[in-house]
C-alpha cells in the first residue's frame, strides 16, 4: 500500500484546515471576556445549528420526510430516548416513501 | 486569558472517565449509523482512486464526513489541491460556531484536554454534549468519549468499504439517509425552551432552506446557524 505524496499532502492539509476550524471557535471564545449578550448568543447557537442542519431535509424533501419528522419529534418528546427516536425515523421514512411512491 | 474564579459547586466542570464512557454510550446509535455511511465513503473513495491506506488515513485524521464526501467529487489527476483545501475550509466553518458554543464550559478545562477534545468534535457528539450541558451535567470528557467511538467506527468502516466496496447499496433505500436527521430532530425536541425558541428557530430554518436552495455546498448550515442564533440575541436584547 503505497502513499502517493500529493495525496498525502492533500489529506494532511485537509486535516490541518479541519482542526483549525474545530479549535478556532474555542480559541476565540477563550480569548474574550464574554458579555451577557455574547453569552446569550452562544446559548442560542446549538438549537439554531441543529435546526439549520435538518431544515432542508425535513421541509423540502416531500411529505414522507415531513411526516417522519413529526413522528420522530413526538416519540422523542414522549420517550426521551434517542435510539428509539432514530429507529422511529428510519422505519417511518421507509414506510412513508413506500406509501407515497404507491400513491404517485 | 480570563481570570478563573472559584466556581460554585453546581457550576463545576469535570473531565472524568465516567463522563467519557457516558458520551460513548450515548453515541452508540450514531456510531452504528456512522458505520453504514463509512462503508459508503470507503466504497466511493476506492472508486475515486484512493488506496486503502489513503482512505483510512483521511477518515482517521480529517474525521469529517461532509468534507470527505465533497472532496471525492473533486478527486482527479493531477489533484486540485487548492480546491480541496478551500472546500474543506468552507465545510468546516460551522465548527467555529460549534467550538464557540463549547467555550463557556470548555474554558474551565485544562487547555490540553480542551484542545485535544475538539479534535474529535463532529456534529453529532457536539450536539449530544450541548444537550448534556443544557441539563447541567457538565463533564467535558463527554465530547471526546463520543468522538473516539465515532472515529473508531468511521475509520474501521472506511477500511471495510474500501477493501470490500460494492457490497453496499444506496443507503437511502434503507432510510439511513434519514437516521442523522432523526437524531438531530430528537435533540432539537429536547432543546425547546418555550416561546423564546420560536424566533431563532424559525429564522434558522428559513435562512437554511433558502441557502440550501440558492447556494452550493454546505453554506446553509453555517448561515442558518448564524442568522438563527443572532435572532436569539436580538430578541433577548429588546
Amino acid at each position: 500500500m503505497d502513499l502517493d505524496p500529493t495525496i498525502l499532502l492533500a489529506i494532511l492539509l485537509m486535516a490541518l484546515v479541519t482542526y483549525a476550524t474545530r479549535a478556532g471557535g474555542l480559541w476565540i471564545a477563550n480569548r474574550f471576556e464574554l458579555s451577557e449578550r455574547a453569552g446569550a448568543w452562544l446559548d442560542a447557537i446549538p438549537g439554531a445549528i441543529l435546526v439549520s442542519l435538518v431544515a432542508p431535509a425535513v421541509l423540502t424533501s416531500g411529505p414522507a420526510e415531513a411526516l417522519a419528522a413529526v413522528a420522530v419529534v413526538l416519540v422523542a418528546l414522549r420517550s426521551g430516548s434517542l435510539p428509539l427516536a432514530m429507529v422511529t425515523g428510519v422505519v417511518a421514512v421507509v414506510l412513508l416513501r413506500g406509501v407515497m411512491a404507491g400513491l404517485m | 486569558m480570563q481570570q478563573k474564579v472559584a466556581a460554585p459547586a453546581e457550576d463545576r466542570v469535570t473531565f472524568t472517565l465516567g463522563g467519557a464512557l457516558a458520551g460513548a454510550k450515548k453515541c452508540v446509535p450514531v456510531a452504528i449509523t456512522g458505520c453504514a455511511i463509512g462503508l459508503v465513503f470507503g466504497t466511493l473513495a476506492g472508486q475515486a482512486g484512493l488506496g486503502a491506506a489513503e482512505a483510512v488515513l483521511m477518515s482517521a485524521i480529517v474525521f469529517s464526513g461532509a468534507a470527505q464526501f465533497l472532496v471525492l467529487g473533486l478527486w482527479a489527476s493531477p489533484l486540485p489541491l487548492a480546491a480541496i483545501v478551500l472546500t474543506t475550509l468552507i465545510v468546516g466553518l460551522r465548527h467555529l460556531l460549534m467550538g464557540a458554543a463549547l467555550g463557556p464550559v470548555f474554558s474551565r478545562l485544562p487547555r490540553l484536554k480542551a484542545y485535544a477534545s475538539v479534535y474529535f468534535m463532529a456534529d453529532e457528539n457536539w450536539a449530544l454534549t450541548m444537550g448534556e450541558f443544557d441539563k447541567g451535567r457538565r463533564d467535558g470528557a463527554f465530547l471526546i468519549g463520543g468522538g473516539l467511538l465515532m472515529a473508531l467506527a468511521w475509520t474501521t468502516s472506511t477500511f471495510v468499504g474500501v477493501m470490500f466496496g460494492g457490497a453496499v447499496e444506496d443507503p437511502a433505500r434503507w432510510g439511513l439517509d434519514f437516521a442523522f436527521t432523526a437524531i438531530f430532530l430528537a435533540l432539537i425536541a429536547g432543546m425547546w425552551k418555550g416561546r423564546s425558541s420560536i424566533l431563532p428557530w424559525m429564522v434558522a430554518a428559513a435562512v437554511s432552506v433558502a441557502a440550501h436552495h440558492w447556494l452550493p455546498g454546505q453554506w446553509y448550515i453555517l448561515l442558518g446557524g448564524l442568522a438563527g442564533s443572532l435572532a436569539g440575541v436580538v430578541r433577548r436584547g429588546s
